[in-house]
C-alpha cells in the first residue's frame, strides 16, 4: 500500500524517478526477488531515509539508483539519464561525475592513507574540493596521513564520507552508514553527513534499520518485502546530535 | 604522485614475497632461455669468425703420390681460387716419460716458411717453423696440454721407419682441427693422438716426396659448385691414387664439430622454448590469481567512477613492474652463465678466442613473450572481475554452494572428520581451479624431469655402444689392408686369447642423386667380439650377401630395403658397381654400413683381407702387447675400450651435462614459485575463514592442517601427472635431437622421477611452513569486525 503525501517542496526539481522497478538476483541456488515494483521521486536538495528491516530492499534500491546494478525491469531516470539503459561506460561516468558513495563497511583501500584514499577520487573528479578541504568538513584534519589500520571505525567511515563528497557530487548514497558503529560515533558520522546536505545541497540518501535516525530526515521512505509501504514527511528535522539509540 | 599509483607501489610492498616469487619465475625461464641462446649463439659466430680469419679450406682429398707440376693442372678446374700440396703422413711419436704408443698427424709447412696459404694456424705460444731446420716442430694445443709439452721440449717421431729428434718451437691450433679425431675413433683422445706441423723437405724426403705431393687442400670461388670441382679433382688424380675428395661438410673435424653443433641448437631452442612456455602459462595464472584477490578493490574503484581501461590499466602498471625485475634478473643471470658457458666451449672446442654475444633479439623476445604472458593474464582477469556491476562484486562473497563430497555419496563420508571433510569439499567446489593448480604444479615437476634426461641417455648409450657390442679389450688399426696371416700374428702375441678380424672399405655410396662417403664394416659370422646390436639390444645376423644399413643412413640416401645401392670403391681397385640393401636396422649411432666380411672381401674382389682386428687380452700383458704392437709399422692404431668410453663421456657428456645442470636448478626455483604462489593466494583466500575458526576454538594447528592440508592434497595429485607431462616432453625433446650421427635412446630412470616428486614434496613443505607462520600470526579481531 503506497501513499504519497505531497511535499511542500514540490517544486523543487526531481533528481531520481523510479517506475515500476524490479530486481531478482541469483545467490547460488536462491532466486531472491528484492524490488517487487517501486514507484517514486527524490528531489534535489533533501535529505531522505530509507527506512525497513533487513531483507527489505533498501540496499538494492541505493545500488540501481547509483549505477552500481542492473535493474530486472522498469524504469529509472537520474535528471535526464536513463539508468535501465546505460551501458557499463556511461553508468561509470554517471558516477564519476554526479555521485559519491558511503558504504557500511567503508570499503577504504588500505595501502592508502586517508588523504590518499580521498585523492583517488578527486583525481578524476571534474570540480573537485581538495582532499584537505574534504577531511576537514568531517573533521579529521589531524589523521589525514593515517592508514586505515590506524584508525577507528568511526573515522574510518568518516574518511569514506569525505571521499564521497569530495568530488562536490550531486548525490550522497549511504549504505547504512552507522551500521558498524556504537551510537556516539555513529552521531559524529550523523553529523557530517547533515553538513554536507545542508551546506552543499547535496541531495542525499541514507539507508538504514535504525529507525531513530529517520527523525533527522526530510521524507523517511519505508520499505517492506520490496515495495515502498509508506511515505513519511517529517515535519520538524531533529539535529542529529538529538538522536539517541 | 597520482593516488592510484601509489596504490600500486604501496601493494606491491605489501606482497613483495609474492611478488618475488612471481619475478622468480620469469627470470627462470628468461635466464634458461638466455643463457643456452646466447651460448650456442656466441659458439655459432666464434666458429664462423675463426674458420674465416684463418681460411679454413673447402675441399680436401689425399692421395697416394702425384707430382707437383699436377698442381697447375689442379688450379685451372673452374671455381677453384686457391690450390695447395702438402706432405702428410702418420707416424707414431715417443713422449719422454709416456709409455703407450702416441700417433701423431704429421703436416707439411710451405718451402718458403712462413704460414700456409689456408688451414692457417694459430700460434698460442713459440714461434713458426724456421724452413731451413728440418727437426724443427710445432703441435697442436690439446696434444701439448695432455703431455705438459712447451716450446723447447724434445720429442722424436719413428718417421717412416727412422727415428727422428723434434724440437717443439711452436704450440699452435688450426681450424682443421678443432677435433682431433683419429682414425678408428670417434672422439678425440688427445694423449693418444695429436697434430705436428713440420719443414716439408725432411718429410718428404722420409716419404719419397720429393717433388710431390700426397695431400691437397682447395678453396673455392665465391658461386662455385663444389660437387663439379670435386668431380674434376677425382678425375685428375686417380691415377694418383686418389681416395676421394670431399668438401667441408664431410671433412672430419668440421663434420663432428657440426654434428655438437646441431645437438646444441636443439639444446638450446627446445628446452627453452618449452621452459619458456611453461613459465609464461604459470606467470598466466599467478597474476590472473593475484588480479582476483582484489575483487572488492576493483568494485570500489568502479563504483567512484574508474572506468575498465583505468582499472586495468593500474594493474598493468603493477604487473609491468614484476616482469621487469623478473627481466632483468633473468637476462643478467642468463648472460653470466652463458658467458660461463660460453668459456667451457670455448675450452672444450679449442677456439683460438671467443666472441660472447648477447645478441638483441634475445633481450627482445624474452621481454615480449613475459610481457605478452603477464598481460594476458591481467587482462583476463581485471575482464572477469570488471563483467560484474560493482554491487555484486562488492556484496559479501555469498557462502560459496558446497556440496557432499563424491566420497559421501560412495558412503565413505565417516572416515573423515570435519576438517578434512573442509579441505575435499573446497577442492571439489572449485574443480577447475583445483584442477589449474594442479596442472600448474605438475608442469614444473614436469620440467625438472627435463632436466635429467641428458644424464640417463648418456648412460645408456654408453653402456649399448661400448659394453654390450663392443666386447673387445684392444682395437687394433693397421696402416693399409693387410692379408689374414696378420690375424694369426696376432692371434700368437702372448696374452691375446683371441684376435677377431674386420675390414673397414672407404667408398661412396650413391642412390638417384644422393651420395653418402663412408666406409663398409666387413664383420666376420659369428663375431663375438664386435657384435651388432640394433636398439632393442637385440643381436643382428649379418646376412650372406647383400649390404645392411642404418635407417638414418638410408633415409639420407632416400633407399628403401630391397633397393640396389651404387658403391664407389674409393682404395685399392677403384670399381664402380651395385649392391642390394638387404636390410636396414635402427642403432643409435646412426650412419653406418654392414656386410659380412667374406662378402665384402667378394665384392672387393680381394683376397681375405682385413683392416684390423679386435683382441680379447690378458690384461697383465697389456703393456707389453702395446710395446709389440707399437713396433708394427702397419699398426696404426691401437684403442684401449675403457680409454674410449671415458673419452666419450669427457667428449660428450659435458656439454649437456653443464645446461642440464642449470636447467634442473631453474625448473626447481619455477616448482617452488608456483607451490609458494599457490599456497600465498590461498592463504588470502580463507584466511577470514580460518580466522572464524581460531575464534570458535580450533588450535593453530588444525586450521594450518585445513589450509596446507589442501596444498598437500593437490602437491599428491599433481605428482604422477607431473611424471606423464614430464615423459612426454622428454619424448618430444629426444625426437627433436636426433641427428644423423647418433639418436638418443628415451631413458627416464627412477632416479629422475624421483627428483621430480622430491622437489615439489620439498617445495610443498617449505611453502606450508611459510603459510604456517603466518597464519599463526593471523588478526582474530579483524576478522570480527568485517563482515563475512
Amino acid at each position: 500500500m503506497i501513499t504519497q503525501t505531497p511535499h511542500p517542496i514540490t517544486t523543487a526539481s526531481i533528481v531520481f524517478r523510479a517506475k515500476a522497478l524490479t530486481k531478482t538476483y541469483v545467490m547460488g541456488e536462491v532466486q531472491v526477488q528484492a524490488l517487487r515494483g517501486i514507484d517514486m521521486e527524490l528531489y534535489s536538495g533533501e535529505l531522505v531515509v530509507f527506512l525497513g528491516p533487513s531483507g527489505s530492499g533498501k540496499s538494492t534500491l541505493l545500488n540501481i539508483l547509483g549505477g552500481l546494478d542492473t535493474a530486472t525491469s522498469g524504469e529509472v531516470t537520474y535528471r535526464d539519464h536513463d539508468l535501465i539503459t546505460a551501458t557499463d561506460q556511461e553508468l561509470t561516468e554517471y558516477r564519476r561525475d554526479h555521485v559519491g558513495f558511503v558504504f557500511q563497511f567503508y570499503n577504504l583501500i588500505s595501502s592508502l592513507t586517508a588523504r590518499e584514499n580521498v585523492a583517488i577520487v578527486t583525481e578524476i573528479a571534474e570540480h573537485p574540493m581538495t582532499p584537505e578541504e574534504a577531511l576537514t568538513l568531517v573533521g579529521l584534519a589531524d589523521r589525514m596521513d593515517h592508514f586505515p589500520a590506524q584508525l577507528s571505525g568511526g573515522e574510518q567511515q568518516r574518511v569514506a564520507i569525505s571521499r564521497a563528497i569530495a568530488k562536490n557530487p550531486e548525490v550522497l548514497l549511504c549504505d547504512e552508514p552507522t551500521g558498524a558503529l556504537d551510537s556516539q560515533t555513529g552521531i559524529k558520522v550523523l553529523e557530517a553527513l547533515d553538513t554536507v546536505n545542508r551546506e552543499l545541497g547535496t541531495t542525499t540518501a541514507v539507508i538504514t534499520h535504525n529507525v531513530s535516525i529517520g527523525a533527522m530526515a526530510d521524507r523517511v521512505i519505508h520499505l517492506r518485502d520490496g515495495l515502498i509501504s509508506e511515505v513519511q514527511i517529517i515535519e520538524h528535522k531533529k539535529a542529529p546530535g538529538e538522536l539517541s539509540w | 604522485m597520482k593516488a592510484l599509483d601509489q596504490k600500486v607501489l604501496r601493494d606491491l610492498k605489501n606482497i613483495s614475497g609474492m611478488v618475488l616469487v612471481i619475478a622468480l619465475m620469469i627470470a627462470c625461464g628468461v635466464a634458461t632461455y638466455v643463457m643456452s641462446l646466447s651460448s650456442y649463439d656466441s659458439l655459432r659466430i666464434t666458429r664462423d669468425a675463426y674458420y674465416d680469419d684463418y681460411r679454413f679450406s673447402d675441399v680436401f682429398v689425399s692421395l697416394k703420390r702425384a707430382p707437383e707440376q699436377v698442381k697447375s693442372r689442379l688450379r685451372e678446374i673452374e671455381g677453384v681460387q686457391q690450390v695447395e700440396t702438402r706432405v702428410v703422413a702418420m707416424a707414431n711419436i715417443e713422449i719422454p716419460g709416456f709409455n703407450m704408443p702416441v700417433r701423431g698427424q704429421l703436416i707439411s709447412l710451405p718451402n718458403e716458411g712462413g704460414q700456409p696459404q689456408m688451414n692457417r694456424l694459430f700460434i698460442r705460444s713459440g714461434r713458426l717453423i724456421d724452413p731451413q731446420k728440418d727437426n724443427e716442430v710445432i703441435i697442436s694445443e690439446p696434444f701439448a696440454n695432455a703431455h705438459n709439452l712447451e716450446p723447447g721440449n724434445r720429442i722424436s717421431a719413428i718417421i717412416n721407419g727412422r727415428r727422428k729428434q723434434l724440437t717443439i718451437v711452436g704450440i699452435a691450433l688450426s681450424p682443421e682441427y678443432v677435433m682431433e679425431i683419429g682414425p678408428g675413433a670417434v672422439v678425440p683422445d688427445y694423449k693418444l693422438y695429436g697434430i705436428l706441423w713440420m719443414a716439408r723437405p725432411p718429410l718428404a724426403s722420409a716419404y719419397d716426396m720429393e717433388g710431390a705431393f700426397n695431400n691437397v687442400t682447395l678453396t673455392l670461388e665465391r658461386g662455385a659448385l663444389e660437387e663439379n670441382v670435386i668431380d674434376r679433382l677425382d678425375l685428375i688424380l686417380e691415377p694418383y691414387g686418389g681416395l676421394g675428395a670431399y668438401g667441408q661438410a664431410d671433412q672430419t673435424s668440421n663434420f663432428y664439430l657440426s654434428e655438437e653443433f646441431n645437438q646444441l641448437k636443439v639444446m638450446a631452442t627446445v628446452l627453452p622454448l618449452i621452459f619458456m612456455g611453461v613459465a609464461a602459462f604459470l606467470l598466466n595464472i599467478a597474476i590472473g590469481r593475484l588480479v582476483r584477490s582484489q575483487r572488492e578493490e576493483i568494485a570500489v574503484l568502479k563504483a567512484f567512477g574508474y572506468s575498465n581501461l583505468e582499472v586495468g590499466l593500474h594493474f598493468i602498471k603493477m604487473v609491468t613492474i614484476i616482469v621487469i625485475i623478473g627481466i632483468i634478473a633473468g637476462i643478467a643471470f642468463g648472460a653470466y652463465i652463458g658467458q660461463a658457458l660460453s668459456g667451457l666451449y670455448k675450452e672444450f672446442y679449442r677456439f683460438p678466442y671467443l666472441k660472447y654475444h648477447l645478441e638483441p633479439y634475445l633481450v627482445v623476445s624474452s621481454a615480449l613473450i613475459s610481457f605478452a604472458a603477464a598481460f594476458a593474464g591481467v587482462i583476463f582477469a581485471v575482464r572477469s572481475a570488471v563483467l560484474l556491476p560493482p554491487a555484486e562484486a562488492m556484496r559479501p562473497e555469498r557462502p560459496a554452494v558446497y556440496r557432499k563430497m563424491l566420497l559421501e555419496w560412495i558412503g565413505l563420508g565417516y572416515l573423515f572428520d570435519q576438517p578434512t571433510r573442509m579441505i575435499i569439499r573446497n577442492l571439489e567446489r572449485r574443480p577447475f581451479k583445483a584442477f589449474l593448480s594442479i596442472i600448474g604444479i605438475s608442469l614444473a615437476g614436469a620440467i625438472v624431469m627435463l632436466g635429467q634426461f641428458a644424464y640417463s641417455s648418456v648412460d645408456f648409450i654408453v653402456d649399448a655402444e661400448f659394453r654390450r657390442s663392443q666386447r673387445d679389450d684392444l682395437h687394433v688399426t693397421f696402416s693399409e689392408p693387410a692379408s689374414r696371416k696378420a690375424l694369426y700374428e696376432l692371434n700368437r702375441l702372448p696374452g691375446v686369447y683371441y684376435a677377431e678380424p674386420y675390414r673397414s672399405a672407404q667408398v661412396r655410396l650413391r642412390h638417384t642423386y644422393h651420395t653418402y662417403r663412408t666406409g663398409i664394416q666387413g664383420i666376420p659370422e659369428n663375431s663375438e667380439l664386435r657384435r651388432l646390436l640394433d636398439t632393442d639390444l637385440n643381436v643382428i645376423h649379418l646376412p650372406e650377401n647383400g649390404l645392411v644399413l642404418t635407417d638414418n643412413l638410408a633415409k639420407n640416401l632416400d633407399l628403401q630395403e630391397g633397393d640396389t645401392v651404387q658403391v664407389e670403391v674409393l682404395e685399392g681397385k677403384r670399381s664402380i658397381s651395385n649392391i642390394p640393401v638387404v636390410r636396414l636396422i635402427h642403432q643409435y649411432f646412426g650412419l653406418a654400413a654392414y656386410m659380412d666380411l667374406d662378402a665384402l672381401n667378394r665384392f672387393m674382389q680381394e683376397q681375405e683381407v682385413i683392416s684390423g682386428a679386435y683382441l680379447s687380452i690378458d690384461s697383465k700383458f697389456r703393456k707389453d702387447i702395446y710395446a709389440e704392437l707399437n713396433r708394427r709399422p702397419r699398426v696404426v692404431s691401437v684403442t684401449y675400450r675403457e680409454q674410449l668410453i671415458q673419452n666419450f663421456y669427457d667428449a660428450m657428456a659435458e656439454n649437456w651435462l653443464i645446461i642440464s645442470f642449470f636447467i634442473s636448478m631453474f625448473a626447481a626455483a619455477t616448482a617452488f614459485s608456483v607451490i609458494y604462489n599457490n599456497a600465498r593466494i590461498a592463504l588470502s583466500e580463507r584466511s577470514r575463514e580460518l580466522a572464524s575458526l581460531r575464534i570458535l576454538g580450533f588450535t593453530r594447528g588444525e586450521i594450518s592442517y585445513i589450509l596446507i592440508g589442501e596444498l598437500v592434497v593437490l602437491g599428491l595429485l599433481a605428482i604422477p601427472i607431473g611424471f606423464f607431462v614430464g615423459w612426454w616432453l622428454t619424448a618430444y625433446i629426444v625426437y627433436a635431437m636426433q641427428t644423423d650421427l647418433y639418436s638418443l635412446p628415451l631413458i627416464v630412470e627412477p632416479g629422475t622421477y624421483t627428483l621430480s616428486a622430491l622437489i615439489v614434496i620439498v617445495s610443498t613443505i617449505i611453502a606450508g611452513v611459510i603459510v604456517k607462520l603466518k597464519l599463526n600470526r593471523l588478526d582474530l579481531i579483524a576478522v570480527l569486525k568485517t563482515r563475512e
